[in-house]
């Protein structure tokens, strides 16, 4: 009777860790989740707009890879997103929250949109030059000052980070009101229309395909930094055990400072992509929120940055078909942002399945 | 003078939305939970008060005020309140990311509220803007007799909607509730060393959803002022909420995890956010260096209590960490 009433006590379902699972068993689980997060949305268009879930996801792609030049846009967008989560990968990995992502871009903006301002006149290799070199330096500096504060005194980065955006926003507000052009816009306009001094050159004829080679470039690099340098394995050491490193004799200072650097940078790099590469133009939406979703990108992809590319493609994809729904049924293209939160929360949720497994309370016991 | 005080009225109807933003977020961050999705929560909140109180006003002949107010604050709280729950669900079941889970819930929550904000109007059938002047006035009302008061005593503290007395009264509820009460002190172990409270027969589980889910609440709150009080029962959709919402993320820490230092330093963000209009000679590029002022303060305070390491002045132990007896 004892013995009964504790199997009563036993709880219906155990967690337990997984040590670990089949690549396509973990894929599987993403793509089901995805499945499951598009099943939902259908639902909500539905209930909004009264249309065939069906017809509906089927403009969405016609939206992102309609024509030609759409699938261009896309590409450049989806290059942008992947770009700033490349950049966010080694600090992730070290678990520094980068939350600063979107200032960092922003401040690597302003430093190009200067370089294209004031030194146009430079021949146009140097230029490029001076823009990259410009954009990374910003960036990295401004992933330089919360990186030094938490090597010296642990200041908390995530709550740091995320006051740097916003100081940074401020500062794009600053420089739009300096630049501003025509005067009393409040707008920078497109910068050097005429001449397109700064822009960046079509290749074999496709104006966005310098975006593509570069972030692919920084792609591969990352994923061969994170995985086979002597540095990638320290930024993995500290990410699992700041006191393992330690002991190993790894500065942990020392790697917080170096890699925050390479990750401002890369997000600044990726305020030159925004500014040079794609909107001829700064303003405070330069970074659009993007710094905040490749944070999700880079977590989502387990700081593989091979997978990070399926998923941006899939956000892009998401909002480029969003704003064609809302053009289509004449609704607000904010939609994007309620689908795309919904698949993050069913991915995010998703994971648990992927590291956990459930136990339930086993018939046979109860009988023992 | 006129010019004080009509900067300190700019800085409380403003400090009001963030007080509300950030004694939530602390009785969140008490948990150990660190929300990143409050600007989401709060236009949660907005939105749904002001969807609630539209339907209300637009299906009704003669809309009472009363009903209207109680359907704005009902709404406003259980939207916000569900959006904490969501969160919750995610990180302390299914042991999700916080931070991610965070940003996540601020991308939905901004994509849900700016969708309707912005369609709401044309989905009833309606053409324009949409307004709920009714609800509006409703919170807008002063205190009784005591908004009477002339002069400059009268200005200065009782010339405003009644929901700035409200956020008052809930940051000294919080700050009772956080260090007064055994639910309170046990709240806050969790956040602090959520094994030892488990050790203890606290139930983790139960109060890291009370407190997100509750602490979300009262930020939607926020989203509900802002809507209805400072813009007059109107939406647009340019991001303020979001601003205002990480702007109350900033005051968490400024508070130093203090609901009741929330009081003042709301009204301080927000004399500082205002400062630029009451400066005379300010270009309009310099006006916005002046606007970096509040996030630059808390950038200060986050350094000096890191550097002074007063034990009380720190963030809660396990803030951001998820906790797992089996992983012990």
């Amino acid at each position: 009777m004892a013995a009964a009433a504790v199997h009563k006590k036993e709880a219906l379902v155990r967690i337990a860790r997984r040590d670990s699972m089949a690549t396509w068993k973990s894929i599987g689980i993403r793509i089901i989740a995805v499945i499951i997060s598009l099943v939902v949305s259908g639902f909500l268009i539905y209930a909004i707009i009264k249309e065939n879930p069906l017809k509906v996801y089927e403009s969405m792609w016609n939206g992102a890879f309609g024509s030609t030049r759409r699938v261009w846009i896309t590409a450049r967008d989806t290059m942008m997103l992947l770009c700033i989560a490349v950049g966010l990968a080694p600090a992730f990995k070290m678990k520094f929250w980068n939350i600063g992502a979107e200032g960092q871009i922003l401040v690597g903006g302003i430093a190009t949109a200067a370089c294209m301002i004031y030194l146009k006149s430079l021949p146009a290799w140097l230029l490029f030059l001076c823009m990259f070199v410009a954009s990374c330096i910003a960036g990295a500096v401004w992933g330089l000052i919360p990186a030094m504060f938490k090597a010296k005194w642990n200041t908390n980065e995530t709550l740091f980070t995320l006051m740097m955006n916003y100081v940074a926003i401020q500062l794009t507000s600053f420089f739009v009101a300096q630049w501003e052009n025509p005067f009393g816009s409040n707008t920078v306009g497109v910068i050097n229309q005429g001449t397109k001094e700064g822009w960046f050159p079509p290749i074999f004829g496709q104006e966005y395909l310098l975006n593509v080679i570069i972030v692919m470039a920084l792609t591969v690099g990352m994923f061969i930094y994170l995985k086979y340098s002597k540095q990638g394995y320290e930024i993995a050491v500290i990410g699992d055990s700041q006191n393992t490193a330690r002991y190993a004799g790894i500065s942990v200072r020392k790697v917080f400072v170096r890699t925050m650097l390479i990750s401002g940078a890369i997000c600044g790099l990726s305020g030159f992509l925004a500014v040079s590469g794609a909107s001829h133009t700064i303003s405070t939406s330069t970074a659009g929120g993007r710094g905040f979703t490749a944070i999700i990108v880079a977590w989502l992809a387990k700081f593989n940055t091979f997978t990070m590319i399926a998923i941006s493609v899939l956000i892009v994809f998401l909002e480029k078909g969003a704003i064609e729904i809302a053009s289509k049924y004449n609704l607000n293209d904010y939609v994007s942002s309620m689908i795309t939160g919904i698949i993050l929360f069913f991915i995010l949720g998703s994971e648990f399945f992927i590291n956990y497994r459930l136990i339930f309370r086993s018939k046979s016991k109860e009988v023992a | 003078m006129t010019g004080f005080i009509s900067l300190f009225q700019a800085a409380v109807v403003f400090g009001t939305v963030i007080m509300f933003g950030a004694v939530g977020e602390i009785i969140t961050e008490k948990s150990g939970n660190l929300n990143l999705g409050v600007p989401g929560i709060m236009y949660l909140g907005g939105i749904a008060s002001l969807a609630g109180s539209f339907m209300y006003e637009n299906y009704t002949e003669n809309p009472s005020t009363f009903i209207c107010v109680v359907i704005a604050l009902v709404c406003a709280f259980v939207a916000a309140a569900l959006g904490g729950l969501i969160y919750s669900f995610l990180t302390i079941t299914l042991r999700a990311n916080q931070n991610v889970t965070g940003l996540t819930l601020t991308i939905f929550g901004s994509g849900v509220a700016n969708f309707f904000g912005g369609s709401l109007n044309k989905l009833a059938g309606g053409v324009g803007q949409i307004s709920v002047a009714a609800t509006s006035s409703g919170f807008r009302a002063g205190l009784p007799l005591l908004s009477r008061i002339e002069g400059p005593i009268g200005k200065l503290f009782f010339n405003y909607g009644w929901l700035v007395y409200v956020a008052i009264v809930i940051a000294i509820l919080a700050q009772w509730y956080l260090n007064r009460t055994r639910t309170g002190l046990n709240l806050r172990a969790v956040g602090e060393n959520p094994a030892t409270a488990d050790a203890a027969g606290i139930n983790v589980t139960a109060y890291k959803y009370f407190a997100t889910c509750i602490g979300a609440g009262i930020s939607g709150l926020g989203g509900m002022f802002y809507v209805m009080d400072y813009t007059k029962g109107t939406w647009a959709n340019d991001g303020t909420i979001e601003n205002l919402g990480w702007l109350a993320v900033a005051l968490v820490i400024f508070t130093t995890w203090r609901p009741k230092n929330a009081i003042w330093g709301a009204y301080l963000f927000g004399i500082l956010y205002w400062a630029y209009f009451y400066i005379a000679g300010l270009t309009r590029s310099s006006q916005e260096i002046f606007k970096m002022l509040p996030y630059v303060v808390t950038i200060i305070v986050l350094i000096m209590i890191s550097l002074r390491k007063k034990r009380e002045n720190q963030p809660p132990e396990a803030l951001g960490l998820a906790y797992f007896r089996e992983d012990r």
